[in-house]
C-alpha cells in the first residue's frame, strides 16, 4: 500500500506500462464495439415463380474455431418471413427479438394487416442505417425472404452499413463471390425468376450450399433451408449436403519427385 | 503527473487483479471451464490455477459462482468484470424469487447474465457458462461467449483451456449419461485441459446440481484426481 | 349514499369516518352500468366474451373491440368506462413487453396481474387522480411446454433436459379479475358489468375443475351467459364479442385470438335457442293462465 489511492487495485505501471484511459474517458466520442465475435457466414436466396428459397448454413465461428454447430439462422416471422442472418450472432439475436416485438405489436390489431416480407425489410432497413450513423453499427448482412403486398415472391438484402437492394438472386458473405455467380445462371433477370420452378430453385441453392462448404474455410456441412410460397413457410434447419465429391483427389499427387 | 507506483491486487476470490480493462501487454486470464447435461441435471467444473502473466497469484481458486440455489455459473475472462456481472445476476435472482414467491428459471438467469453482457459488450471481457436445475425444466446448460450471444448446449466449455479438449469432449460425449458418467466426462477434460493449458492447472472444483440440491466435490492432483470427491 | 354531501366522497386520499374510500365506490357504480363481461377459465383454455350495447346505428358492425391482445398468450377485456379500459389495457401491453425486454420470455398471467392490480391500486391513493371506472378480466393460458429465452439459438440434449420432475405445475389456463379498488383474485368463472348476478348464477352451475369443461363447451356457454345476462335489458341491441385461447395443441395454440366467425355464430345461434326455449315454456304457462281466465 502508498500513498496513491488513485493507483490501489491497479496493475502496476512499472511492470504492465501505462494504464490505457481511452476506456474511462468521459468526454469525447463514445466508442462502440468494432467488430464481430461470433459470426455466422453467408446466406443464400433465390426466388422462383411461386416464392423464394433461401438457406444458411447451421455454424457460428468464433474466429476460426467451428464453436457452435447447430444455430439456426434462418429465423421466421408470422409464419410468412423468412429473414436470414450473416455475421454477429449477438446481433442477429437482438434483432430477432426485435422483430418478435414488433410481431406482437402487430398482433394487438386484430383486423390490422400483416407485415408481410417487403415491410419488413424496410423496418430492418431503417433500423440498420439508424445503427450505423449512430457509429453503433448492428453487424448483420440479411436476406429478407418472403412475398411482397401483392403476392409475388420478395427478396432483399439490407447490411450494417444499411445498404439495400434487391435481385432474383443474392447471396452475402463468401456467398456473394461464389454462389451469385452460380444462381445468375439460374435467373439472370426477374423473367427468368418467374419461370424457374421451385425443384431447379431448390436445385440451385444446394449446389451453391456444396461449392460453399468446398470454399468457405467458415462454413459447415449441415444447413437449414426455407421454401416461401402463398402456402406459407416450409423451413428444414437439420439438412446435411448431399453428393460431395472428393474422389478426385485419387488422381492428384503432389509437389516433388513422387512415382507411386 | 506523479508516477504512482502500485501494487497489483487480487480480488476477492483471487482469480485476477482489479482492472477496469485489460492492459496492453498483459496475459488474459487463463482458465478451463464447463458444464455438462446429464440424466439428473447438471454438473458444472472448473481447474483452480489464477495466474497473473506467468505467476501463479492462487493455486486453489473457485471458480463456481453461485447465483441461485440451483443456478450457478462458471466465469471466464476478466474476474472483475465477471463478478460484477454475476453480482447483479444473482441481486436480481433473489429479487425475483422473493417478489414472485417462486425460484427464477435457469432460463431467467440465462436472459439476465445475456442482457448484461450484450448490452455492455464494449466494456466487458466476459465468457460465462450457466447451468441450472429446476424440477420443471430439469437440467440446463447455456453459453455465452464474448460478444454476448446466448446458446443453449448439452455440455459447454471455456477459457483458454477449452481449446485444447474440444476433440476430447467431442469424441467422448454422450447424451444421458449418469452421475458417475457424468463426473468422469467432466474430470477426464479438465485434466487433459490442465495437462496442455499452461494457464489451467491446480484442483478440479465440480458442482452437482440436480432435485437433491447442489453438491460440491473436489479433486486433487496429489492422488491423480481420484479424492476426496463430493462434500 | 347517505355520504353524499357529507364531503368524504370528493377526494380519493380521504377516507369517511367509517374507513370507506367513496371514490372507489363511485367507480364501482361505472362498472356496475357497463356492458356485462365474462371469462371462463376451461380445463384446455380460457374464453373471453362481451355483451356490447350497440349505442348507435352509426357505428361500424364489428368496430371497435373490447377484448384487446396483451401479449401472444393474453387477453383482457374491461366493463365499465370504455377509455379507462383502454388506458388499463395500454399499461398491461406495457408490462408484459418490459417483462419480454428483461428476462426474455413471456409474462406469467398471474405476474401480470399482480402487477395491474398494484397499478390500478395506486388509482385510490392520490387526490390528483380517480380511480379506474372499469374492472378487468384477465384471460391467459401460460405456455405448458419448455419455454425458451426469446432469440435463444442452439437445442441442448437430444434426450431432453435431465432430470426432470412429472408432477410439478407446468403452466396452464388462468383468470384473473381486477377491480377499481386494486383488489384482484384468481377465478374459475368471472362475471362483472350489468349482468353480472345473472352471469354468476349461470357460471355456478358449469363444471370448471381443472378436469371439468372444455374450450369449445366454454365458448358456446360464454355466449349463452352473455345472452342470458342481456335479458333484463332486451330493449338495446348488442354485439356478442368473443375471444379465446387454447392449449398448445388446440385451435389457437397457445394464443389469444378472435373466436372464429362460424363458431361465434354457431354458438350464438345455440344462446339464441335456449332462450327461445325457456321464452316457449314461459309462452305456454302463459297460453295455460289465458286458458284458465276463459
Amino acid at each position: 500500500m502508498n500513498h496513491f489511492p488513485q493507483a490501489w487495485g491497479r496493475p502496476r505501471d512499472d511492470v504492465y506500462g501505462a494504464y490505457n484511459h481511452s476506456y474511462l474517458q468521459m468526454t469525447g466520442p463514445k466508442q462502440h464495439t468494432q467488430s464481430p465475435i461470433v459470426t455466422g457466414t453467408s446466406v443464400l436466396a433465390i426466388k422462383f415463380k411461386d416464392g423464394v428459397v433461401i438457406a444458411a448454413d447451421n455454424l457460428a465461428s468464433y474466429g476460426s474455431l467451428a464453436r457452435f454447430t447447430d444455430v439456426k439462422r434462418l429465423r421466421t416471422f408470422n409464419d410468412t418471413t423468412v429473414v436470414g442472418f450473416g455475421g454477429d450472432v449477438s446481433d442477429m439475436q437482438y434483432l430477432d427479438r426485435l422483430l418478435n416485438s414488433l410481431d406482437i405489436e402487430e398482433n394487438y390489431y386484430p383486423e390490422g394487416h400483416r407485415l408481410n416480407a417487403q415491410n419488413l425489410h424496410t423496418y430492418l432497413t431503417k433500423v440498420m442505417y439508424k445503427r450505423r450513423s449512430d457509429f453503433n453499427p448492428l453487424w448483420n448482412a440479411i436476406l429478407v425472404a418472403g412475398l411482397d403486398g401483392e403476392e409475388k415472391p420478395f427478396l432483399a438484402y439490407v447490411d450494417l452499413l444499411g445498404t439495400r437492394y434487391s435481385s432474383p438472386s443474392l447471396a452475402t458473405g463468401f456467398g456473394a463471390h461464389l454462389a451469385q455467380p452460380v444462381l445468375r445462371e439460374y435467373v439472370p433477370d426477374e423473367k427468368a425468376a418467374e419461370n424457374l420452378t421451385q425443384e431447379t430453385a431448390v436445385e440451385a441453392i444446394k449446389k451453391c450450399m456444396k461449392v460453399l462448404f468446398y470454399r468457405d474455410a467458415r462454413s459447415l456441412d449441415k444447413y437449414s433451408i426455407a421454401v416461401i410460397t402463398k402456402e406459407g413457410v416450409d423451413l428444414k434447419e437439420d439438412e446435411k449436403l448431399e453428393n460431395q465429391s472428393w474422389a478426385f483427389a485419387d488422381r492428384i499427387r503432389g509437389y516433388g519427385a513422387q512415382v507411386v | 503527473m506523479m508516477d504512482h507506483p502500485a501494487t497489483g491486487m487480487l480480488g476477492a476470490d483471487g482469480i485476477h487483479v482489479d482492472m477496469n480493462h485489460l492492459k496492453k501487454g498483459e496475459v488474459n486470464l487463463g482458465t478451463s471451464i464447463m458444464a455438462i447435461n446429464f440424466k439428473d441435471g447438471v454438473i458444472l467444473g472448473a481447474d483452480s490455477r489464477t495466474t497473473t502473466g506467468a505467476y501463479i497469484a492462487n493455486r486453489v481458486t473457485d471458480k463456481l459462482t453461485q447465483v441461485h440455489d440451483t443456478i450457478w455459473c462458471c466465469r471466464s475472462g476478466s474476474a472483475a468484470d465477471t463478478q460484477a456481472v454475476a453480482d447483479i445476476v444473482h441481486y436480481y435472482l433473489q429479487m425475483y424469487d422473493i417478489t414472485n414467491n417462486e425460484p427464477p428459471t435457469t432460463q431467467t438467469a440465462a436472459s439476465l447474465f445475456q442482457d448484461l453482457c450484450y448490452e455492455n459488450k464494449d466494456m466487458l471481457s466476459a465468457g460465462i457458462i450457466i447451468a441450472g436445475y429446476d424440477k420443471r425444466h430439469g437440467g440446463q446448460v447455456y453459453s455465452i461467449p464474448l460478444g454476448g450471444s446466448l446458446h443453449k448446449q448439452s455440455y459447454a466449455i471455456g477459457g483458454s483451456g477449452s481449446t485444447y479438449i474440444y476433440g476430447y469432449c467431442d469424441a467422448n460425449w454422450r447424451e444421458g449419461m449418469n452421475e458417475e458418467e457424468g463426473i468422469n466426462f467432466v474430470k477426464g477434460a479438465l485434466q487433459e485441459a490442465i495437462k496442455w493449458d499452461g494457464s489451467s492447472g491446480g484442483v478440479i472444483r465440480l458442482a452437482v446440481l440436480t432435485a437433491k440440491g447442489a453438491v460440491r466435490h473436489l479433486y486433487l492432483p496429489d492422488n491423480g484426481y481420484t479424492a476426496p470427491g463430493p462434500y | 349514499m347517505t355520504s353524499i354531501g357529507t364531503g368524504y366522497d370528493l377526494s380519493n386520499s380521504v377516507f369517511s369516518p367509517d374507513g370507506r374510500n367513496f371514490q372507489v365506490e363511485y367507480a364501482v357504480k361505472a362498472v356496475e352500468n357497463g356492458g356485462t363481461a365474462v371469462g371462463i377459465r376451461c380445463k384446455d383454455g380460457v374464453v373471453l366474451a362481451i355483451e356490447k350495447i350497440i349505442t348507435s346505428k352509426l357505428l361500424k358492425v364489428g368496430a371497435n373491440k373490447r377484448i384487446s391482445t396483451v401479449d401472444r398468450h393474453v387477453g383482457v377485456v374491461s366493463s365499465g368506462l370504455v377509455p379507462d379500459g383502454r388506458h388499463f389495457v395500454a399499461r398491461a401491453r406495457d408490462e408484459a413487453s418490459s417483462w419480454r425486454k428483461f428476462y426474455k420470455a413471456p409474462i406469467s398471467t398471474a405476474m401480470l396481474s399482480n402487477r395491474l392490480g398494484a397499478y390500478v391500486q395506486a388509482y385510490t391513493l392520490y387526490s390528483s387522480v380517480r380511480p379506474f371506472g372499469v374492472t378487468s378480466i384477465i384471460g391467459g393460458w401460460d405456455s405448458e411446454a419448455d419455454i425458451p429465452v426469446d432469440g435463444q439459438v442452439g437445442n441442448g440434449p437430444q434426450v431432453g433436459a435431465g432430470g426432470k420432475v412429472t408432477d410439478v405445475k407446468k403452466g396452464g389456463p388462468a383468470l384473473y379479475m381486477i377491480e377499481p379498488s386494486g383488489q384482484y383474485w384468481g377465478y374459475y368463472g368471472a362475471a362483472t358489468g350489468k349482468g353480472r348476478q345473472a352471469a354468476k348464477a349461470e357460471l355456478e352451475k358449469l363444471d370448471l375443475s381443472p378436469t371439468g369443461i372444455s374450450l369449445e363447451e366454454g365458448v358456446k356457454e360464454a355466449a349463452r351467459i352473455i345472452y342470458v345476462a342481456h335479458e333484463d335489458s332486451k330493449d338495446k341491441e348488442f354485439e356478442l364479442e368473443m375471444t379465446w385461447i387454447s392449449s398448445l395443441d388446440g385451435p389457437t395454440k397457445g394464443r389469444h385470438q378472435e373466436v372464429p366467425k362460424e363458431l361465434r355464430e354457431e354458438a350464438e345461434r345455440l344462446a339464441k335457442k335456449s332462450l327461445e326455449g325457456d321464452d316457449d315454456d314461459e309462452e305456454e304457462e302463459k297460453t295455460g293462465e289465458e286458458k284458465m281466465e276463459e
